[in-house]
Parts: structure tokens; C-alpha cells; sequence
């Protein structure tokens, strides 16, 4: 089992990218995907660091891709995609639409965004050229298992939500533009205020979930810190790290070493790492997205803790 | 004359759309292979054949809606429901998931298909991939278009589109949220439920009266005042310094003066959401509507506040059909 770093699903500088991936290239990670994921108004802003980081990942050792947009309606966003199979590399299709530009038979990659909830949709995206799949984050382990399995058989890469917000929806409408009243046509990207979007609490505290421009992340930091076992005897190929601001190569350094044997200390180091989050796994558990469960053993659906 | 497709969760509710003047019904298996799986709705298999046979005797169409993710290693409840509804003389299947989509078309080459809205179909190139791929027929849009981007979609796309014009309102593309299943564990994708009651929790407190899904408070009202369902992404939230409904107001699609538009944008059918709506509901909505879209076809002016008292007492939008909603 080794680490992807999916696409950065929020809104930063062009030079908070530059850093990010020029740092990354150090960090013990098989392979990275890159491109903007949620807005496709966001991208004029640091496409033009997509180059450079492509250049400076695959130097350190890394696999790269590129990313479609989640919500593909605009004929602009069309162009895009069609563009990004002229790019040479890789690509991580994230809106089943993008394979009207994939030759049939040509390989390409399955991001968390698109359905792939069996072994039917595995084995017709397989025939269709796919090689990697990033199943959903909802999915649990009892249906990772069976997916791996025919992934395997199917010469399919399954990898799982590992690290970081889940992804939880995608609008035409956006919340960011919406809490600053305004629409999304005049949006003024103030999604990019926040780095790690912009929290959203219970009338009675309770933190729940997170904006992030047209998309909706939940609150607490998915982590299958403590179902790593599970996963590796499911076959699961690959752990997706999601980028995050603040310490993101310690985190991914974190998981290496975990990989490499030593999972009993990840969830304390994760803690230490990011001290003010909250974290869930309740997904591969097979409960609600938001809990936590202390651990997970193969086949086994835990218990799962209501809030 | 644009085709109403109409909600029936009910053998009734079915006969009751057939006589108000539904065109098409539409209806699911009682169990996890369809998005209304709530307790107490949908059709055993006999009910279905006599369901669909009561249809057709009267000139009107049957869709079987199959439309959520089979579940990995019992894919085989899914295909079942396939052969079952094309064995019970369907017009159709509504379907989402790639799998099952492939499948029906392999083993079920003269059943018609339709896309579900949970396949979330958003653009030209998505709709006729699921044309070219499985002979999609129909794609029902999902509801995050403008009626602008609906006429551009059928100018490039000879599969039919059908969209929703009353009922409730998703405002995430459907097919793509798991909202519901991160605070309660249980989705519209995998169960075929959205916010289910069965985690829903009402209580009385100091500072009113609150209503919880999951154990996440969702709405908080004075006491005495009514309590909404606690829909999750209607819910009252805190941001910052903002409180309110961060994703949107508990609002019910109301696109009927939008019916003369949407014919004109090309749109084949107009749908109704509400298979857990009673049958009186069901009457009532498709003969407003049935008359509406007569109206159209003459080119008559739309008739204003037909369906007001059936919002509930809600509030009605046009929902992403007007741009300013985004």
C-alpha cells in the first residue's frame, strides 16, 4: 500500500501552490494529483503554476496527474477538460463526462468523485481503459473489500479516502458567495479568504461541516489511521491524502511510517500534527461519516458511536 | 404536448395519477433499489404488474425507477429488479449506476432506459456518453442547470431531457452527496434514503423546540411555532458571524411559470417529485399540472398560485432554473 495526494480542493495563491507542491516533492508520497477539482473560475488564478509543479513532483520521484473539475455544466469547462488529455500525462477523471474525451481504450485514472459503488461500474470502467480507482469516501470496508478484489482481477488500482475533509457534495450554487451575499457570478473568490474553507456549526456549537466555494466538506478530518490493518488485508493499493493547509508533509511523513509497520502511533502523532482538529473514520465503519472509532479489524463492521 | 411524468409510492397513488390525467407514472420496488426507500411505500412485484397493466389499459406509461449504487457482492437484488420490472411490461427503467446500466443493456436489449437524476448528467458530453455507451433514451437533468444551459444541452444531444418543476428541492447534485450518510451513516446513494426519520430526534427544550438528525442539530424554532423536518441542507446553521440557512432556505421547486420556457428550450418531459406524497396530494399536483401543460401547448399564459396550499406553507423557488439562485 502506498500514498496519492488527491488534488487541492481550496482556493490559494499562486504562490501558496508553488510552495505546497515544491515542498511536496520531498514527501514520502508514490504519486500526486494536481488541477483544480471544485471552481473552475479559481483556475486563472494558479494554472499557470501547474507546469512548474508537474516538473518539480516528477523530479522528486512522483507519479502526476491531472485533475478534472468535479461539476463539469459550462462549455468553457468542456474546452478545459478536452484540453487537459492534450496535456501528455496521466488524467484523473473526476466527472464521468471527461471520458467523452478519453479514446476508448486509452488508460486514464477514477477520482472519489465518480460513482464506483460495485463491481459492475469497476469492470465497465476497466474495459474502458480505467487503470486507477479512488472509490467514493462513503463506501464501507465490506464493499472496499469486494472492490479491491475485482480490481485486482481487473488490473485496477483501488485506492481508498485516507486522509483529510471527505468530500461530501457538489452544487451549481455557491455557499462561500452565499454566506457574503452575494451570487456566484460575483463572487469577488472570496472562497479564498479561507484556506481550509469556511467552517459551518450547529445553532449549538457543534462543529459539523465545512464550505468550500460550491463544494461541501465534512468538519472533522476523515483518517483511516486506525483501520490501516483492515485495509492493507482488503488489498487496497494506495491511501489518498487530501491536501489541507499547515503541515501536510509531516502528516504525509506520518502515514509513510505507518505503511512501513508502525500504525500503532499515527492517530497520536495526527493529533499532535494537527491540534485542532477533530477526526472521523466512521465511513469505512460503516456508521455515520462524522464518528470515531477507536479500531477496525478485517470484515469487521465496528460498532458505531452516535453523537 | 410535453410528457408529465407523475410520483406514485402507492398502488393508489398510481391509479389516482392515471386519473387526474398523468401521462406517465413513475415508481419503485419496496426495498434499497430505489431512492424513495422509505417504510410503508412502493410495490411488491404483483402490485407492480397490475400497477403497470392499470396504466396501459388507460393509454398512460409505467417507469420503473432502479436508481440507486448496487451495493458491491449483491449486485444481484439490482439486476433482479431489471428483469422484474421489463417482465412486468415497463416502459422503461430509470437507472444511475454505470454497472447496472451496462447490464441492463446487455441482457435487456429492448428495455428502454432512462438516465436518473442521480446520475447527475450535467452537460452534452455526459448525456451522450450514456447514449453511445448503453442506448440511454431519456436523461432526467440534474437540478443545478439554468433553463439557458437546458436549451443548450438539447441543441447538442438527441436524447430527450426531462427535469423536475414541483416538489422537493435538492440543492446538491443528486447522485454526488453524501450529506446524509455522514451524519446519520445511511445515503440516498446506497440506501436510498436522504435525512431518514429514523435518526430524526424532535425535543423540547429551554431555548425551543429543536429537531436533530444524527444527533446534529438542524432547526431550533420558538416554542409553539412549527418545526421543520430536519432536511440537512436546509437546516439553520452557524458561520462566523452568520446564522441562517447557510445552504438553503426549507423551500419547496415550484418551475410551473416556467413550463412555457422549458417547452421552448426543448425539454421532452416535465416530472414531479413526491412518491411519498398521499394520493390526494398526487391528485391534486398532477391535474393543476396536467392543465398547465395543456395551457402551453395553446400557448396560454400559466395559471398563477395553482399548487400555493400544497407547498405546505412553505416558500417556493425556481430553484437553479433562474440564474441568480447560484
Amino acid at each position: 500500500m502506498d500514498l496519492t495526494v488527491g488534488p487541492n480542493p481550496f482556493f490559494w495563491s499562486a504562490e501558496a501552490v508553488r510552495a505546497f507542491y515544491r515542498d511536496l516533492a520531498a514527501a514520502p508520497v508514490a504519486r500526486v494529483v494536481i488541477g483544480e477539482w471544485v471552481c473552475s473560475k479559481r483556475l486563472p488564478f494558479w494554472q499557470d503554476e501547474i507546469a512548474g509543479a508537474v516538473d518539480v513532483l516528477r523530479d522528486g520521484g512522483k507519479e502526476v496527474a491531472l485533475s478534472t473539475l468535479a461539476l463539469i455544466t459550462l462549455k468553457r469547462e468542456r474546452r478545459m477538460t478536452a484540453d487537459l488529455m492534450a496535456a501528455g500525462l496521466p488524467v484523473e477523471v473526476n466527472d464521468l463526462s471527461a471520458l467523452a474525451h478519453v479514446p476508448v481504450g486509452a488508460p486514464f485514472w477514477v477520482g472519489p468523485m465518480v460513482n464506483v459503488y460495485n463491481e459492475g461500474t469497476l469492470e465497465w470502467l476497466a474495459r474502458r481503459g480505467a487503470t486507477r480507482i479512488c472509490l467514493p469516501p462513503e463506501l464501507p470496508l465490506a464493499s472496499i473489500e469486494t472492490l479491491a478484489r475485482a480490481g485486482r482481477a481487473a488490473d485496477v488500482a483501488v485506492e481508498v479516502w485516507g486522509h483529510g475533509r471527505a468530500p461530501l457534495a457538489i452544487s451549481g450554487r455557491c455557499y462561500h458567495a452565499r454566506l457574503h451575499d452575494r451570487a456566484k457570478d460575483s463572487c469577488q473568490f472570496v472562497c479564498g479568504e479561507d484556506p481550509d474553507g469556511r467552517d459551518v456549526d450547529t445553532l449549538d456549537g457543534q462543529a459539523f461541516l465545512t464550505v468550500n466555494g460550491v463544494q461541501t466538506l465534512g468538519r472533522a478530518v476523515t483518517t483511516v489511521a486506525a483501520q490501516i490493518g483492515a485495509l492493507r488485508d482488503a488489498g487496497v493499493a494506495s491511501l489518498r491524502l487530501s491536501p489541507h493547509a499547515g503541515a501536510f508533509n509531516d502528516v504525509a511523513r506520518a502515514y509513510d511510517t505507518a505503511l512501513r509497520g508502525s500504525e500503532a502511533a499515527l492517530p497520536a502523532t495526527l493529533a499532535r500534527l494537527m491540534p485542532h482538529a477533530t477526526f472521523c473514520n466512521g465511513f469505512v465503519a460503516a456508521g455515520p461519516g462524522a464518528a470515531l472509532i477507536p479500531e477496525q479489524g478485517p470484515g469487521q463492521s465496528a460498532p458505531t458511536r452516535q453523537f | 404536448m410535453m410528457e408529465l411524468v407523475c410520483p406514485a409510492g402507492t398502488p393508489a397513488a398510481l391509479r389516482a395519477a392515471v386519473e387526474a390525467g398523468a401521462h406517465t407514472v413513475y415508481c419503485g420496488f419496496a426495498d434499497e433499489t430505489n431512492a424513495r426507500n422509505f417504510p410503508g411505500l412502493n410495490f411488491s412485484r404483483e402490485e407492480m404488474a397490475a400497477g403497470i397493466d392499470f396504466a396501459h389499459d388507460r393509454g398512460a406509461k409505467v417507469l420503473v425507477a432502479i436508481n440507486t449504487f448496487p451495493r458491491a457482492g449483491a449486485q444481484d437484488l439490482w439486476h433482479r429488479a431489471v428483469a422484474d420490472a421489463a417482465a412486468a411490461g415497463a416502459d422503461a427503467v430509470i437507472l444511475a449506476d454505470i454497472g447496472l446500466l451496462a447490464h441492463a443493456a446487455e441482457r435487456h436489449p429492448g428495455l428502454r432506459l432512462h438516465l436518473s437524476v442521480q446520475a447527475a448528467a450535467a452537460n452534452p458530453d455526459a448525456i451522450n456518453l450514456y447514449a453511445q455507451a448503453f442506448g440511454v433514451r431519456r436523461v432526467v437533468l440534474p437540478r443545478v442547470l439554468t433553463v439557458e444551459e437546458i436549451a443548450a444541452i438539447n441543441r447538442e444531444t438527441e436524447v430527450e431531457t426531462e427535469v423536475f418543476v414541483f416538489g422537493g428541492l435538492c440543492v446538491m447534485a443528486e447522485g454526488r452527496c453524501s450529506l446524509s450518510s455522514y451524519a446519520t451513516g445511511l445515503s440516498p446513494n446506497m440506501n436510498g434514503v436522504c435525512s431518514p426519520a429514523s435518526h430524526v430526534a424532535y425535543a423540547e427544550t429551554a431555548k425551543g423546540q429543536e429537531a436533530r438528525l444524527g444527533g446534529f442539530l438542524i432547526h431550533r424554532t420558538a416554542r409553539g411555532a412549527p418545526v421543520p423536518y430536519p432536511t440537512l441542507c436546509k437546516g439553520c446553521f452557524t458561520s462566523g458571524d452568520q446564522t441562517g440557512h447557510i445552504f438553503e432556505d426549507p423551500v419547496s421547486l415550484d418551475a410551473t411559470r416556467l413550463i412555457p420556457a422549458l417547452r421552448k428550450a426543448g425539454v421532452s418531459a416535465l416530472k414531479i417529485e413526491g412518491r411519498q406524497r398521499s394520493r390526494a396530494y398526487v391528485t391534486q399536483v398532477v391535474r393543476a399540472f396536467r392543465a398547465a401543460v395543456e395551457a402551453a401547448e395553446r400557448g396560454d399564459p400559466m395559471p398563477e398560485g395553482l399548487l400555493t396550499r400544497l407547498t405546505e406553507g412553505q416558500a417556493a423557488t425556481t430553484g437553479a432554473y433562474a440564474k441568480t439562485w447560484r
